[in-house]
């Protein structure tokens, strides 16, 4: 009876339907059964194979300078251990007392027994410093960027990135496979023009996942970016935000927090922190930092954490130290940020090179004058820390993979400026630099 | 010039310039055989010549297997019973899930002052973190707080609200340790290794805070690198920093546009990333199947429009527990004109009479690998990972790979550990070390056999997964074996597939006999309450 009111109430296309399905299925399991396309390798196209060379051309690497340890014989203003840390005994001592204890490696990821008790308190107490949630660690400075950003950036979801991000963040935004946007260096109205030509193109919806990723102190400039604009922007077309706080941590800011205490940005409003130990911290690794919310899920979905054996204690423990003394002796910072804007003033004064880079920020990029090719600019450059190095001050020339780089910077000497410098050493800096360019630079 | 003993000669032109008159080039006369300016290596040539051949168009021959080990690893079945089963269990773990998220929403699971954005994560991750995967998530992320060597200490910890958030009870278990990759139990805290590591942080830091290409080069880098060189066997090295790094940074250096990379299905995700980043091609074959393998190289070569087709394989797979088959593969490589790329993660060190890894293990020269990758991280107890070959790939990958200019250099005492290791592999005390881990290797899966457990893998795999399938069974299995001294992995979704949950245990030199029968009377124990006997051989 039931079956044939079904049969009554059916429609015609009911039965449509129904046909549909069954020669769809039907057409389904026949192809299944089709074998696999047959073999069509000839003798002839056989032949006709031939492959390049792995190694497609010889490839000349230029020999870096060998340090010893970054010592009192060589002033050293390239690595960008700004706060001098790399020779404090107090962390020395520290990471040395936990190699006695935990050994060198980690011998695993954090998830199998990687996650050794110094992990937990480095993390806790990085998010007591920043005032965080949570934060989380990673075990190398490149990764932390380069694993972060896929980790919430998907497939068909859209960035708006600064063009000289640096490599990490171009690597991070690639891997995500994100539809991206660079907008000029530093400039906001260029932002504001992309924002506002995606909503009109209907590209930026609310439906749609959208990031803003910048630098607080650019790698690549020196410049600093104006925080507080990138947050109205965001609020306004509702984006979230990530930014890296490698070169501003324990060096901006009162207490040494970054961009956001400098600017006073609450913290609230960047969605997530990133950063590396490897330079005012001067170990391995970098750190994540936000609410639980966001930084938990990196602990299931951020490769680099969740596929790599977890940073070695000892390191980790030298990041802890560090942040020891940042946290009782604040003043580190304040003589960081006097030795930075005295570089810039020494800066201003060079004959030969324009510069780059904002009066607190660590990093100071210096740019020859002359107009000459990119090629032939970075070889002088080279010259000239050579012949620098060979005088007692070692510096490098930035290095760039140059058809790699979504905008290739100009060629550049990256100066990193040291708490530990003294009035005399940068007048020395600037001297030798000028010195240097008259010797071996462009005539 | 080749000449060949059948067919006409034919000329070989040879990138390296030189040429050998009189001297047959085979691979074993030639040692640069592989490098031929017009992309056809002798053994290229060979394969169309010695076979004798009239028409073009007809089909060149497969290989032949049967002169090669292609043993893809023991990979036992389960009755179509246990699979229902484990549907059913993921289903009904989902099922329950889906109801409890109805129920309860905790404030963690919420985004503070963004209303109005676009969800950031995907529903379904987010669903499976938090109600499936929680369940289980007292199982992952244990911390320790001692060496990870022959044992460990476990810092205990308690939930009070199903697994949301965890508190340290403040006590402390030791337990033998069978979760870290200790496999030579190099993983010490005193000792020469040690001594080496705190000279090495006292002379040259912590960091150099810079990378190699700028000012990060130490002769302690220089030292590292020559010395895995000549442990490999190859002539160059380059190490980098972090070991998943070596791959997602090293691979886009080495490959580019127009290659084809056949990819094994198991690779490790530092291999998917960095071929993703590398931006060519991938096609993917079945886990360890050569034969599969070699239709998917003919198919390409048939297509005609790659500029190279590189295999990447793994030397042993870290959820599987099986070994690549090397030999095979190098002879389809040869025979074909393909390259091969070599992942030696958990190989090198652990595997081989001499422990220089898996060529080591299939009597493969080192040197008929085109590129040699590995970590410091396991065997040697450091950090860290290498990209070894010839001296000119390794100038390739060091001008062009995304580390050398961008990533800090490795840590100095962490070099100090490797290159102290790595000499102590090369004495006798060293090779004691190898041989002791092979025989708990082999005892250990001898005996989980015994028992009529599920294991996949190679004999002489230290990586020992032992399948339970479910999710609950798992938990269950870890949570007894801790209970019994026994710190262990379980591994599932989204490691593995997402019925194939497994428990996997690593074994190593530093485990004593009686330590790991201890371990066995455990296991037994737990595999008859759990009920593990899955086994039907």
């Amino acid at each position: 009876m039931i079956l044939m009111d079904i049969y009554d109430t059916a429609s015609w296309w009911t039965l449509v339907i129904a046909a549909q399905v069954v020669i769809g299925s039907a057409y389904f399991l026949w192809t299944k059964k089709k074998r696999e396309p047959e073999d069509k390798l000839t003798y002839k196209k056989f032949n006709e194979w031939k492959p390049l060379p792995l190694v497609e051309y010889d490839l000349k690497v230029d020999e870096p300078p060998l340090m010893g340890k970054i010592d009192e014989n060589v002033l050293n203003v390239g690595a960008t251990s700004f706060l001098n840390f790399d020779k404090e005994p107090q962390i020395m001592e520290s990471a040395i007392a936990s190699l006695h204890k935990y050994g060198v490696g980690s011998c695993g990821p954090r998830g199998f027994y990687g996650t050794i008790d110094v992990h937990l308190e480095l993390e806790e107490r990085l998010a007591k410093f920043l005032q965080v949630e949570e934060t989380c660690v990673y075990s190398y400075g490149f990764s932390t960027m380069a694993s972060a950003i896929p980790a919430y950036a998907k497939k068909g979801d859209i960035i708006f990135a600064d063009e000289k991000v640096w490599f990490a963040i171009q690597k991070g935004i690639e891997a995500s496979r994100s539809n991206v946007k660079y907008f000029k260096h530093n400039d906001m109205k260029d932002l504001e023009r992309l924002l506002e030509e995606g909503v009109q193109k209907k590209e930026l919806h609310p439906k749609r996942r959208a990031f803003i990723i910048v630098e607080a102190i650019y790698y690549n400039s020196g410049k600093m970016c104006p925080l507080r604009k990138v947050v109205e922007l965001a609020r306004r077309y509702k984006l979230r935000i990530m930014l890296d706080e490698s070169l501003s941590i324990g060096v901006i800011g009162k207490n040494g927090r970054g961009l956001t205490e400098h600017l006073n940005v609450p913290r609230d409003e960047v969605d997530l922190i990133m950063g590396s130990l490897e330079h005012s911290f001067a170990t391995i690794g970098g750190f994540c930092a936000g609410t639980h919310f966001i930084v938990e899920h990196q602990r299931l979905s951020g490769l680099g954490y969740c596929f790599s054996a977890s940073l070695p204690p000892m390191l980790t423990q030298a990041a802890i130290s560090a942040l020891d003394i940042l946290e009782t002796k604040p003043v580190v910072i304040k003589e960081l940020d006097e030795v930075s804007v005295k570089l810039n003033k020494a800066l201003d004064n060079l004959k030969h090179y324009t510069y780059s880079g904002h009066e607190l920020s660590p990093v100071k990029h210096v740019y020859l004058k002359d107009d000459i090719s990119h090629n032939d600019k970075q070889s002088y450059l080279k010259k000239i820390t050579k012949y620098c190095m060979e005088k007692g001050i070692a510096m490098t020339t930035a290095a760039y993979l140059v058809d790699q780089e979504v905008k290739c910077p100009e060629p550049s000497i990256r100066l990193a400026s040291n708490r530990k410098l003294t009035n005399d050493n940068i007048k020395q800096i600037c001297e030798l630099l000028d010195e240097a360019y008259e010797k071996v630079g462009p005539k | 010039m080749l000449r060949c003993k059948e067919c006409k000669p034919v000329e070989l032109r040879l990138s390296h310039g030189l040429s050998h008159p009189g001297q047959r080039h085979t691979a074993s006369s030639c040692p640069l055989y592989v490098h031929v300016i017009d992309g056809r290596s002798p053994a290229m040539a060979e394969a169309t010549t010695s076979q004798k051949c009239k028409d073009e168009n007809e089909r060149f021959p497969m290989m032949d297997w049967s002169q090669y080990d292609t043993f893809p690893g023991s990979f036992e079945k389960c009755s179509l019973m246990t699979a229902a089963l484990t549907h059913v269990g993921m289903y009904l773990l989902m099922f329950l899930g889906f109801v409890n998220q109805l129920l309860f929403k905790p404030k963690v699971a919420t985004e503070r002052n963004r209303e109005g954005y676009a969800p950031l994560y995907n529903p379904f991750e987010q669903f499976f973190s938090r109600y499936v995967y929680r369940r289980v998530r007292h199982c992952f992320n244990r911390p320790i707080s001692s060496t990870p060597g022959a044992e460990l200490t476990l810092k205990e910890r308690h939930t009070d609200d199903y697994n949301w958030s965890f508190r340290f009870t403040g006590t402390e278990k030791r337990c033998i340790n069978l979760g870290s990759y200790n496999y030579l139990g190099f993983a010490e805290a005193s000792g020469p290794c040690a001594e080496a590591a705190e000279a090495a942080a006292r002379r040259y830091g912590l960091a150099l805070a810079s990378s190699r290409g700028e000012l990060g080069s130490t002769a302690l880098h220089d030292e590292l690198e020559r010395t895995t060189a000549d442990f490999l066997g190859v002539e160059a090295a380059v190490v980098f920093g972090m070991g998943f790094a070596t791959n997602a940074l090293g691979l886009p250096g080495l490959l580019g546009g127009g290659a084809l990379v056949l990819s094994d299905e198991n690779n490790h995700a530092s291999l998917i990333l960095g071929l993703r980043l590398a931006r060519v091609a991938v096609r993917v074959f079945r886990h360890n199947d050569v034969r599969h393998c070699e239709r998917l190289a003919r198919a390409a070569l048939a297509e005609g429009r790659w500029t190279k087709v590189v295999i990447v394989v793994e030397g042993v797979y870290s959820m599987e527990g099986s070994v690549a088959p090397l030999a095979a593969l190098v002879a389809l490589k040869k025979r074909l004109g393909l390259y091969l790329y070599l992942d030696e993660a958990h190989s090198v060190g652990a595997m081989g009479p001499r422990g220089r890894g898996v060529t080591d293990h299939c009597g493969v020269s080192p040197r008929d690998v085109d590129v040699l990758m590995g970590t410091f991280t396991k065997s040697f107890g450091a950090a860290g990972g290498y990209i070894a070959g010839s001296r000119r790939l390794v100038e390739w990958v060091r001008g062009r790979c995304h580390a050398h200019g961008y990533a800090h250099a490795m840590s100095p005492p962490v070099a100090a550990q490797v290159l102290a290791a790595m000499r102590a592999i090369s004495s006798p005390v060293g090779l004691q070390r190898v041989a002791r881990l092979r025989d708990n290797t082999h005892h250990f899966r001898r005996r989980l056999r015994e028992m009529g457990a599920i294991t996949f893998g190679h004999e002489d795999s230290p990586v020992v997964p032992m399948l339970v399938y479910t999710f609950s069974k798992m938990a269950a299995t870890v949570e007894r074996l801790t209970e019994r001294g026994l710190a262990t992995v379980g591994v599932g979704y989204p490691a593995t597939p997402l019925n194939k949950a497994r428990i996997r245990f690593c074994l190593s030199a530093a485990h004593s006999r009686a330590q790991i029968d201890r371990c066995l009377d455990s296991i037994e124990a737990v595999v008859q309450e759990v009920g593990l006997r899955y086994s039907r051989r």
